[in-house]
């Protein structure tokens, strides 16, 4: 349902995906050669999947985006300079100011700071916020402009995907109040899908493949779930109706654990999936450099191409799956429950 | 596991970004997106109804009207037949009217003529009584010149007496 519109611009983003992330990769594993270090495809994928205080695009003078930094520790403080001052004009890693960056962790002497630098990831994500606020905000002003008319441009486009999220996802599955959750399930939906699909992009940060971001979406599914709860929600946990009462007691640590695995369920899963699939792509480029071969290249790159179609079904998957099961989760616990 | 430990930074900015998303777009976007699709819900659904309202009127209409048509077409038969009735009761009416009065009139006509019939008899009788006593006054002088004659009247007469 998301990919059918985009049939025609689909194979343009695609050969420019390609094109980049093969360029991408090479550059990566050239300077690893040049080195003289063996090519070490697990870090080379794991740079590209973990956060990071550089945003690299290409290598060279201005292929690397260098992020504001932001520490707050008890000694000095909160403070604020740019990332490129843990680097010299070799690209090593120096200390600077008493901070020492490890492992894109920030140690002041022996002990970890509060790091709340714009990372990679942080800018990504300011960039899916914006652009989901930005498409919304248009397709918010179309409603105004063509008032009573028939939906024009984005809003045309956009309008289908709301409805069905609103009307197939929402709807049935978040209970009696689902009009009352609606706006966080589609901002839900909305940042998810353009999160994974951003996140396709060639040279785009992992964003909703990261766990912190992953940790916080299933938080605020959690806190809301729990927090509308009604008495029956709460009635089925702590006392099971019609279940034996010796059965009651073994069912209530079962229920106050499934509490929490719901939450970490969502969490693990949209993780998992958009991680998966980034490992995958990157594992199959790689192969060329492994077998050093054009010809495993070429094979490998055709191959990324179908598992990119695949990585963009998934990117909707993803974002459906979330918002269905938030909007079970809630219509669970604010259903009105029959007496048993 | 670097891959599964959380970084805070990252978590503190996704919750003040996506908060900070989640009101903008609640109140500049879903509102106005979602109140205009249920307007337009709403407006449809109107639009249906009012159709469907629009086919029963219209069939109710149909229907008043060919009872209507029924009614006048009813109405038309019964004043055509009432002005026949008319017709024919004032037509025989004048008939018998005008029968009476020439019958009327043929009758005065009779009794007049009888009326004068009777006078012009009467008067004949009267000059036929004053000729015959004339004539019989001179014929009496003329034949009872003689005696003779006198005598053969009454005698005559009694002849006559005598037959009657």
């Amino acid at each position: 349902m998301i990919a059918l519109p985009l049939k025609n611009g689909l194979f343009r983003y695609l050969l420019i995906l390609i094109f980049f992330v093969g360029f991408a990769v090479p550059s990566q594993a050239s300077e690893a050669a040049e080195e003289g270090e063996e090519f070490n495809v697990s870090e080379v994928i794991m740079h590209h999947v973990l956060d990071d205080h550089i945003w690299h695009f290409f290598d060279g003078h201005y292929g690397t985006l260098y992020l504001p930094v932001i520490v707050y520790s008890q000694e000095r403080g909160l403070e604020f300079f740019s990332s490129s001052n843990f680097y010299d004009e070799h690209h090593n890693v120096i200390e600077y100011n008493g901070y020492r960056l490890e492992h894109s962790h920030i140690y002041l002497g022996e002990t970890e700071v509060l790091d709340l630098s714009i990372t990679k990831n942080v800018a990504m994500l300011f960039l899916t916020a914006i652009l989901v606020f930005w498409v919304m905000k248009s397709v918010a002003n179309g409603y105004k402009r063509n008032q009573g008319q028939a939906p024009k441009g984005i809003q045309s486009f956009m309008e289908p995907i709301i409805l069905f999220v609103k009307d197939e996802v929402i709807k049935p599955n978040a209970g009696p109040k689902a009009d009352k959750y609606t706006p966080y399930l589609l901002t839900l939906f909305f940042f998810i899908l353009f999160g994974n699909i951003l996140g396709l992009l060639p040279g785009a940060a992992n964003m909703t493949g990261n766990i912190a971001v992953t940790s916080v979406l299933a938080l605020f599914t959690f806190l809301i779930t729990n927090f509308s709860g009604n008495k029956g929600y709460w009635g089925h946990i702590f006392w099971t109706p019609g279940v034996p009462l010796p059965l009651r007691l073994i069912i209530l640590p079962v229920e106050i654990i499934g509490i929490f695995t719901k939450p970490f369920a969502l969490m693990i899963r949209l993780f998992a999936a958009i991680t998966a699939g980034h490992i995958v792509v990157l594992s199959l480029l790689c192969m060329g450099f492994i077998f050093h071969s054009y010809m495993v290249g070429v094979g490998a790159s055709i191959f990324v191409t179908l598992i990119n179609l695949i990585e963009l079904l998934v990117a909707g998957i993803q974002a459906y799956v979330f918002t269905l099961f938030s909007s079970l989760y809630i219509g669970m616990a604010t259903e009105e429950h029959e007496h048993h | 596991m670097e891959l599964l430990t959380p970084g805070y930074g990252l978590i503190f900015w996704q919750i003040v970004v996506f908060l900070l998303l989640f009101f903008l777009l609640a109140k500049m976007a879903w509102k106005p997106i979602l109140s205009s699709l249920k307007e337009r819900e709403a407006s449809i659904q109107n639009s249906l109804d009012s159709a469907e309202r629009a086919k029963d009127e219209m069939a109710a209409l149909k229907a008043d009207n060919e009872k209507l048509l029924k009614e006048a077409r009813e109405e038309r038969d019964k004043i055509l037949r009432d002005a026949r009735d008319a017709a024919n009761r004032l037509h025989d009416q004048a008939q018998t009217d005008a029968k009476k009065a020439a019958d009327k009139m043929i009758e005065d006509a009779k009794s007049v003529i009888q009326t004068e019939k009777q006078a012009a008899l009467r008067d004949v009788k009267a000059q036929v009584a004053m000729f015959s006593l004339e004539v019989a006054e001179k014929l009496i002088k003329k034949n009872l010149e003689k005696d003779k004659d006198q005598k053969d009247l009454v005698d005559r007469f009694i002849n006559d007496l005598k037959i009657n």
